[in-house]
C-alpha cells in the first residue's frame, strides 16, 4: 500500500519534472527540473529494491553530472531563452512521431514483460550482487568501458590544452 | 500489524525530534566553543557577557538573527534565493539520520536502535546527500546576482566536487575491511580499545588523514574556506543574505561539521566503542559518552586548526586535491585490498 502511494507520487513527480524541464524558459530552472527527474528515478529504483543503483543515481547523476550542468549555466550566465515560433513542418511531423514512439515503447514494454514481470522489491540490486556481476560476469565489458572513458578524458584534455 | 506500524512511526518521530534537538543545540554550542577556544588561543576571553562564561551567547545570537530585518533585494532571483538556504540546511540535517550513536536499548520491551534509519547503504546515502548539498551553495551564489556571490559559489562547488572524490575514496579502504556499507556493521567490526579501531588495526591511518583533509574542504572550513574568503570576496556565496536566511547557511555549515565528525568517529575511531567498566548505569552511559567525546575531539580539532593555519591559495587547493590526496587515496585502496587478498 505504502509502496503504491510512493510509486505513484514519485512517478508523477518524475513526469512533472520532465514536462517542466521542457516548458521552463530559463536554463537553470530546466536543469533543476532535471535534478527532480533524476531524484524521482532514484526513488523508483529504491522501490524496486535496487538500493545500490538508487544511491549511485543520486551521487553520479543528480550530484556530479548536474552540478557540472549548473556550473556551465552559471559560468556562461545564460539568460532566458527567446521563444521562436518553430516551423510548421516540424510541428506536423514532430507530434505524430512522438506519439508513435511513445506508443511503440509502451507496446514493447507491455508485450515483453507484462505488468506481472516487475514486483516491488523483487529486483536483484544489492551492492554485493552488482559487485559480482560487474567483476565476474561482465568484467571485460566493464574494463572496456573504463578504457573508453579514459580515452574520452584524454581527448578532452588534449583538446582543451592551449598550445604555447 | 497496525500496532507495529504505529510503534515504528512513533519511535522514529521521537528519535528524530530528540536527535534534531540535540543536534541543533550542539550546533549552537559549537559556535560558542569556537569563539571561546579561539579567544583563548589568541589570548582573549571570547564571549563573557551573556550568562556565566558567556554560555547564553548562542541564545542571544539566535534571537538577534531572528529579529533582524530580512532585507529583500530587487536584483535577486527570488525562488532560488529562498530555496538555497532551505536546501543547505535541510540536507545538512538529513545526513545525521543514518549515523548510529549507540547500540540498541530496550524501552518497555520494545527494542530501540540509537539511530534513526539503519540502512545497509548508509555510507552511500551520506555521500549522496553531500553531493546534493553543493546545490545549496551554488544556487545561493547564482541567484544572488552579485559578483562576489557568484565567484564564491563557483569556488565552493569546484572545491566540493574535487574533494568529494578523495572523501569517498578514503572510505573505500574501510569498506574493503568490513565488507559492508552499513555504518552499524562498520562500528561493530571494530573493538573497544583504541588499537582495535580501523585507524590503527585496519592500517587506515593514511585514509584517516585524507578523510580529515577532504572533510575540511567539504565543509568550507579554514584552511579551505576560500569560498568565503573575506579579504577578496566579502563573504562569498552568502554575501547578499541577511537575518534568518544567513543564519541558515551558518547552521548548515556547523551541522555539516558535526556530521563529518560523527562519520569520522564511526568509520575510523570505533564509533561508540571504548573501554566499558563499572556498575550497570555507568556501563549503559559509557558508550554514548565515548561517542560524544570523540565527536567533541573532532570539533575541537576543527577550531584548533582554524586558529592555527592560514588560508590556502586557490591553485594550491586544487593541486593538493587532485595531485596529492587523490593518488594517495587510490594507493590506499590498492594496498588495503592487497593486504586483504593476501590475508585471506
Amino acid at each position: 500500500m505504502l509502496h503504491q502511494i510512493l510509486f505513484f507520487f514519485f512517478a508523477a513527480a518524475c513526469v512533472a519534472g520532465a514536462l517542466n524541464l521542457l516548458f521552463q524558459r530559463h536554463p537553470i530552472n530546466s536543469a533543476l527540473s532535471l535534478i527532480v527527474v533524476m531524484g524521482s528515478l532514484a526513488v523508483l529504483y529504491l522501490l524496486l529494491g535496487a538500493e545500490f543503483v538508487a544511491a549511485i543515481q543520486v551521487i553520479v547523476y543528480a550530484g556530479a553530472i548536474m552540478v557540472l550542468f549548473i556550473f556551465v549555466i552559471m559560468l556562461l550566465n545564460a539568460g532566458e531563452e527567446e521563444h521562436v515560433g518553430g516551423s510548421r513542418v516540424a510541428a506536423a511531423l514532430g507530434y505524430p512521431a512522438v506519439a508513435l514512439l511513445v506508443g511503440l515503447l509502451a507496446w514493447a514494454v507491455v508485450r515483453s514483460s507484462g505488468s506481472a514481470g516487475l514486483t516491488l522489491g523483487g529486483f536483484v540490486g544489492s551492492t554485493q550482487a552488482i559487485g559480482y556481476l560487474v567483476f565476474r560476469g561482465f568484467l571485460l565489458p566493464f574494463e572496456v568501458t573504463s578504457v573508453l572513458i579514459l580515452i574520452a578524458i584524454m581527448g578532452a584534455v588534449v583538446l582543451a590544452r592551449k598550445e604555447d | 500489524m497496525p500496532n507495529g506500524w504505529f510503534t515504528f512511526v512513533a519511535i522514529t518521530t521521537v528519535k528524530s525530534a530528540v536527535l534534531l534537538g540535540v543536534l541543533l543545540t550542539a550546533v549552537a554550542y559549537t559556535v560558542w566553543l569556537e569563539r571561546k577556544v579561539i579567544g583563548h588561543i589568541q589570548n582573549r576571553w571570547g564571549p563573557t557577557r551573556v550568562g556565566p562564561f558567556g554560555l547564553l551567547q548562542p541564545l542571544a545570537d539566535g534571537v538577534k538573527l531572528l529579529l533582524k530585518e530580512d532585507i529583500s533585494l530587487s536584483g535577486v532571483y527570488q525562488p532560488l534565493f529562498i530555496l538555497a538556504p532551505v536546501l543547505a540546511v535541510g540536507l545538512a540535517l538529513t545526513s545525521i539520520s543514518v549515523i548510529p550513536i549507540g547500540e540498541s536499548i530496550t524501552v518497555r520491551g520494545v527494542p530501540v536502535q540509537l539511530q534513526i534509519a539503519d540502512v545497509n547503504i548508509a555510507l552511500l546515502v551520506l555521500l549522496g546527500v553531500t553531493s546534493i548539498g553543493v546545490y545549496g551553495i551554488a544556487l545561493a551564489g547564482w541567484s544572488s546576482n552579485s559578483k562576489y556571490s557568484l565567484l564564491g559559489a563557483l569556488r565552493a562547488s569546484a572545491q566540493m566536487v574535487s574533494y568529494e572524490l578523495s572523501l569517498g575514496l578514503s572510505l573505500v579502504g574501510v569498506l574493503i575491511l568490513t565488507g559492508s556499507l552499513s555504518l552499524r556493521e562498520i562500528v561493530n567490526h571494530q573493538g573497544e580499545w583504541p588499537w582495535q579501531w580501523n585507524v590503527i588495526a585496519g592500517g587506515q591511518l593514511v585514509a584517516f588523514f585524507i578523510y580529515l583533509t577532504a572533510a575540511f574542504a567539504e565543509t568550507n572550513r579554514i584552511p579551505f574556506d576560500l569560498p568565503e574568503g573575506e579579504t577578496e570576496l566579502v563573504a562569498g556565496y552568502h554575501t547578499e543574505y541577511s537575518s534568518m536566511k544567513f543564519a541558515m547557511f551558518f547552521m548548515a555549515e556547523y551541522t555539516n561539521m558535526v556530521t563529518v565528525a560523527c562519520v569520522a568517529t564511526t568509520v575510523f575511531l570505533g564509533g561508540w566503542h571504548g573501554p566499558v567498566f563499572g556498575p550497570a548505569p555507568v556501563r549503559m552511559a559509557l558508550p554514548l559518552f565515548w561517542f560524544v567525546l570523540k565527536v567533541f575531539f573532532f570539533l575541537f580539532l576543527y577550531i584548533w586548526v582554524r586558529a592555527t593555519l592560514p588560508r590556502f591559495r586557490y591553485d594550491q587547493l586544487m593541486a593538493f586535491g587532485w595531485k596529492v590526496l587523490l593518488p594517495l587515496a587510490l594507493a590506499n585502496i590498492l594496498i588495503t585490498s592487497l593486504v586483504v587478498a593476501v590475508g585471506t
